[in-house]
């Protein structure tokens, strides 16, 4: 019957037209909302950035505030990285290919829990636990690798130092590397693993030649992701760091620099007028940091698909 | 080198499932053996329990004796990972590392063995083995491109090449032209009958003329009933399997009456 046929067909696409109007207006709004965040960062950064540097806070003008804060975000945040990136890709391992599989799927949902415990938890942890329990690790530290910069000390008495800061971090971003690598180096082809133990690869050697070459443009991509989820985290970061501003790769001693976004939680309570604007300027230089590593990592991931080998 | 295979009783099972029954068969050094029979019978399987392939199931085991040149295979303090650097094996679709070059696909099996050997050695290898998979003339001058960018019989030629660099003492092949089209397939084959100069070779085909063309040897293999466990019917000379079968359902098979 052409007659039911045309309407059928027609019905189709209506729901055709509402569904692509549907999911265009959820991709619109996604720019929308990054557009308004970014005009507020702008518009409200704005009075900062002309303001003369003795009002600003510190009274050396808005670089001179700003610096040290990015500098301690970029530092925590790299060195929680470089803590969590290896320790994800070595557990990603060993979910995928060597823990009996009723044990993977445990370690699995335990990894991923990790990711669901509030950042204000582990705040307090860092705090109450780890802090104190790393005091005589870091008087150690001073005492045997004192000669590196890293390590200079004095070692501070109650461990809330940068060290301890980036540890929690690390804990923090580890389920998201984690998750991610773990997806990649599932989809390693079992032809290709086949290809390396049929040569008279061992297991190691096997991962080796195939799953770490495979997963390569993943662990890049995924340590990325981490890395703008350990900038941008704030509660953590407040709670654990003693703060005394000032730029210092010290990562044991009592006076750190504070990262961008924990300086806002604490001092933004307290400020106003042009001190609020300064804030918001350094939210917005976290803003276009977080940004382009996010892109950066987006960029990697997919690159990944013209040599994933899957053919 | 080319070696014999003695199997004895060899059962195969995955945790308590029989997959393949008491198979006992010879196979002489520098020749072809096909495997024959219908999908699920148990060729591929046995097959892979020549260079304990079959082990990467979990609980996968066998019962009985794999003898190369008298060497068991499963004595106790065999290391599967040994046996396999001895058993070179080709696959159904050519899998070439696609993070690799064809230089370093064709080297890695040596790389595997950590042999050092000067970059001189090397190269005479990759060429040698590439020469023997009639694969040189066609990638000489792409080396050093990923294995990937080949065409698909040549990327099989390409895991032949990988397997006979390491100088394997046998050579196993699953169903290696069943991915590729029919000029592929007769390069392999021609392939096939070079290198049984100086490899034992197990050939499983679902393609019955191709067992005929290149094997020495033909076995049938076959399932008694759905459920059971597959068994080997009867192996013999090629041309008498296809030509004088002793077993009807040898007979039926051949002249396509089923499977």
């Amino acid at each position: 019957m052409p007659v039911s046929e045309r309407t059928s067909r027609s019905r189709v696409r209506a729901g055709d037209r509402v569904f692509a109007g549907l999911s265009t207006g959820a991709g619109a709004l996604i720019l929308a909302v990054l557009a308004g965040v970014a005009t507020f960062l702008l518009v409200e950064a704005w009075p900062a950035v002309v303001a003369p540097s003795a009002d600003i806070p510190g009274g050396q003008g808005i670089t001179v505030y700003i610096w040290p804060l990015l500098f301690g975000t970029v530092l925590s945040a790299v060195l929680a990285l470089l803590i969590a990136a290896p320790l994800a890709v070595a557990i990603a391992l060993f979910i995928t290919h060597y823990a009996p599989r009723r044990l993977a799927q445990g370690l699995g949902y335990l990894i991923d829990l990790l990711a669901a415990v509030p950042s204000i938890v582990y705040g307090l942890w860092g705090l109450a636990v780890l802090a104190p329990a790393t005091v005589e690790a870091s008087t150690w530290l001073y005492q045997n690798l004192g000669w590196i910069p890293l390590f200079a000390g004095p070692p501070s008495s109650t461990g809330r130092t940068m060290l301890v800061a980036a540890l929690v971090l690390a804990v923090m971003v580890l389920p998201i590397i984690t998750a991610v690598v773990r997806e990649a180096f599932l989809q390693t082809p079992r032809l290709h693993e086949e290809a390396a133990l049929a040569l008279g690869a061992t297991h190691w050697e096997m991962i080796r030649m195939t799953v770490l070459p495979f997963g390569r443009s993943a662990i890049i991509g995924a340590s990325m992701l981490g890395l703008g989820r350990a900038l941008g985290e704030t509660m953590a970061v407040a709670m654990v760091l003693s703060v005394s501003g000032g730029v210092s790769i010290n990562l044991i001693s009592r006076s750190n620099p504070s990262t961008i976004a924990a300086n806002i939680a604490l001092d933004f309570p307290e400020s106003t007028g042009i001190a609020v604007n300064t804030l918001i300027a350094s939210g917005l230089v976290l803003f276009a940091v977080t940004l382009a590593v996010n892109m950066l990592a987006r960029v990697v991931i997919n690159r990944r698909r013209d040599f994933s080998g899957a053919n | 080198m080319a070696k014999r295979i003695d199997v004895a009783d060899l059962n195969i099972y995955y945790d308590k499932t029989l997959a393949v029954q008491d198979v006992s068969l010879s196979i002489e050094p520098r020749s072809v053996t096909a495997l024959i029979g219908p999908s699920g019978c148990g060729k591929s399987t046995f097959l892979r329990s020549l260079n304990r392939m079959h082990e990467l199931i979990p609980r996968a085991r066998v019962e009985g004796k794999v003898m190369v040149d008298g060497q068991d295979l499963y004595a106790p303090d065999v290391d599967p990972v040994t046996v396999r650097s001895h058993i070179g094996m080709v696959f159904q679709r050519p899998n070439p590392f696609p993070t690799m070059s064809i230089y370093d696909n064709v080297a890695a099996g040596i790389k595997l063995n950590a042999k050092r050997m000067p970059k001189s050695e090397l190269d005479d290898i990759v060429e040698r083995s590439l020469r023997q998979a009639n694969l040189w003339d066609e990638v000489a001058d792409r080396l050093h491109k990923p294995g990937s960018g080949l065409s698909g019989g040549q990327q099989q030629r390409l895991c032949i090449a990988r397997a006979i660099a390491v100088q394997p003492d046998i050579l196993l092949m699953d169903e290696p032209c069943s991915a590729l089209d029919p000029i592929s397939t007769q390069k392999i084959e021609d392939l096939i009958g070079e290198l049984k100069a100086d490899y034992t070779i197990v050939i499983v085909t679902h393609n019955m003329q191709q067992a005929a063309r290149v094997s020495d040897v033909t076995g049938f293999f076959n399932l008694r009933g759905v459920g059971q466990p597959g068994h080997l019917v009867e192996i013999g000379d090629t041309a008498t399997i296809f030509s004088a079968p002793s077993n009807k359902a040898t007979e039926d098979y051949i002249s396509g009456r089923f499977g």
